[in-house]
């Protein structure tokens, strides 16, 4: 304890103390504000990075679920659409079918009556035909047998009758 | 101040062992004669480290014992002694003779300056302590040119590194890479747990201020500079100081009835607590510059030892061993220099934590 006492330079404890809190204060002013509050910048930085990027992974979570929502919807309403056109074809099919039988049923009704018609028309044509031929064969027998009366009365009479049978 | 000058002729009588034993006896004895001018070699060595752990008035790095001749350079002198007085320690010539500043004499006599007649006769007590009168003395000594030093390198230093986060955006490179991580070990591991997270910011600059210079000195104490300031008592005391003053000022109420009042024990109790408590005030900042410089001090005398001892046994064995043996002491120092800021920064901070703990932080 002595020694100590003895060893103490009041010089060197009078500059100590002066230097040591000029320095102090040098340091505070110049050294540690910037360099901490640099440091707990960063610090802050890195904290509100990470909490954004919680954030961005939660929205862009959200967002993935929105997109599969949205697709899922896309495809019923497709599904929905194609079903839609798909019974819209069937009926229009079906419609078209229909009208395709009437308006087939109406021409073969008309192509009958027409062929009816053509058919009665070839055979007073044919009566005609065979009347005139009938007329003319008569004629040459008439002509033949014109000398008797008799004959030719006979001739006519059994023709008709023959075409009559006819 | 020798210490270089020891450490050379370490190695070199080292090297020489290992060419021929007799050569280095030879040499040894002749150094012995020679250099300690009939002093026995232990005796030098004593002076050596006694002389080295005090402040001393002018910086020498090394001197030659032979020829007397000091390499270095002097410092200016301070005095007030009826009005200021200032003149080079070259006056002194090292101790050897008396400086004359205003027809006044003074003397170096253990590195303190007694002012003395023009013979320079030093009275003495009877416990062999000089009753001369001690004039104030304000020298830039060595310690005090040190921490000139030191304090200009540690403000470039770090305001280097202040500079260089805002020029780097917060990214630490460089030095401040270096620097970052013990900052942050001061800031998250020693502030905040004794002071909590609340208070701790406005203490953090006299921390880290103390703790840089207290780690810095230490180390600059183990180069062959021969600088010694953290091992001074005036330094540790001066820093204790601080400590202590930061404590009283910065304490609040509740600190204040833990001292005087201890909550939650009897009265009588409270009586018997407050002298105690009170003494442990005082107690806490001694133990704390008692610490540093005994640490210090200790470190620098084993290891000055350990070199002196190479001399003492001038053989190979010996010598390289003790080599070895004060090298692995250095790295121990290494290891000390660091410690003793960490517990003076610490124990700083555990005080400052007292001062302003609140009721309910228990």
């Amino acid at each position: 304890m002595d020694k100590l006492i003895s060893d103490f330079s009041f010089g060197l404890f009078f500059w100590q103390t002066i230097l040591f809190i000029g320095l102090l204060l040098l340091l505070r002013k110049f050294a540690w504000k910037p360099i901490l509050n640099a440091i707990k910048e960063r610090e802050e930085g890195i904290l509100n990075s990470l909490e954004s990027a919680k954030n961005a992974r939660k929205e862009m979570q959200n967002l993935t679920a929105d997109n599969e929502r949205i697709l899922k919807e896309a495809r019923n309403d497709r599904e929905d659409l194609l079903k839609e056109a798909r019974s819209m074809r069937e009926r229009m099919i079906d419609e078209a079918k229909g009208e395709a039988q009437v308006e087939a049923n109406t021409l073969i009704a008309k192509a009958k009556e027409s062929i009816e018609t053509e058919k009665q028309a070839a055979i007073t044509d044919l009566k005609k035909q065979v009347a005139n031929l009938s007329i003319g064969i008569a004629e040459k027998l008439v002509k033949e047998e014109l000398a008797s009366k008799d004959k030719q009365v006979k001739l006519i009479e059994t023709m008709l009758k023959d075409v009559k049978l006819n | 101040m020798q210490k270089i000058l020891l450490y050379i002729l370490g190695f070199l009588a080292f090297n020489f062992s290992l060419f021929s034993q007799h050569d280095l006896e030879h040499t040894s004895e002749q150094e012995v004669v020679e250099l300690h001018e009939g002093k026995s070699l232990k005796e030098t060595i004593k002076e050596n480290i006694q002389h080295h752990l005090q402040d001393s008035h002018d910086f020498v790095f090394f001197s030659d014992s032979e020829t007397g001749k000091h390499y270095g350079f002097s410092l200016p002198v301070i005095l007030w002694d009826d009005g200021l007085k200032v003149f080079s320690s070259s006056k002194f010539h090292h101790g050897e003779t008396l400086a004359e500043v205003d027809g006044n004499f003074y003397k170096l006599y253990h590195n303190k300056i007694y002012k003395v007649d023009v013979e320079g006769t030093i009275n003495y007590d009877e416990h062999h302590h000089p009753t001369n009168a001690k004039p104030l003395d304000f020298s830039i000594t060595k310690g005090v040119f040190s921490i000139i030093i030191l304090a200009a390198f540690m403000l470039w230093f770090f305001i280097g590194i202040a500079k260089s986060y805002v020029k780097n955006n917060g990214v630490p490179k460089g030095a401040a890479g270096f620097m970052e991580p013990i900052i942050l070990y001061i800031r998250d591991d020693i502030a905040i747990p004794n002071i909590g997270e609340k208070h701790h910011a406005r203490y953090m600059n006299y921390l880290l201020t103390v703790f840089f210079f207290v780690w810095f000195f230490n180390m600059i104490g183990l180069t062959p500079l021969g600088i010694n300031v953290t091992g001074n008592i005036a330094v540790t005391f001066a820093l204790a100081i601080i400590t202590f003053l930061i404590t009283q000022f910065s304490a609040n109420a509740n600190y204040w009835k833990h001292i005087f009042w201890m909550p939650g024990v009897p009265v009588p109790m409270k009586i018997i607590l407050a002298p105690i408590e009170l003494l442990g005030v005082v107690i806490k900042p001694f133990a704390l510059m008692i610490r540093l410089y005994a640490n210090i001090s200790a470190g620098h005398i084993v290891l000055m030892s350990l070199i002196g001892l190479i001399f003492v046994f001038h053989n190979w064995i010996g010598s390289s061993l003790t080599f070895f043996l004060a090298f692995a002491i250095s790295l121990i120092e290494v290891l000390v220099a660091l410690l003793q800021a960490y517990i003076f920064t610490m124990l700083s901070a555990l005080y400052f934590g007292f001062a302003v703990e609140e009721h309910d932080d228990h």
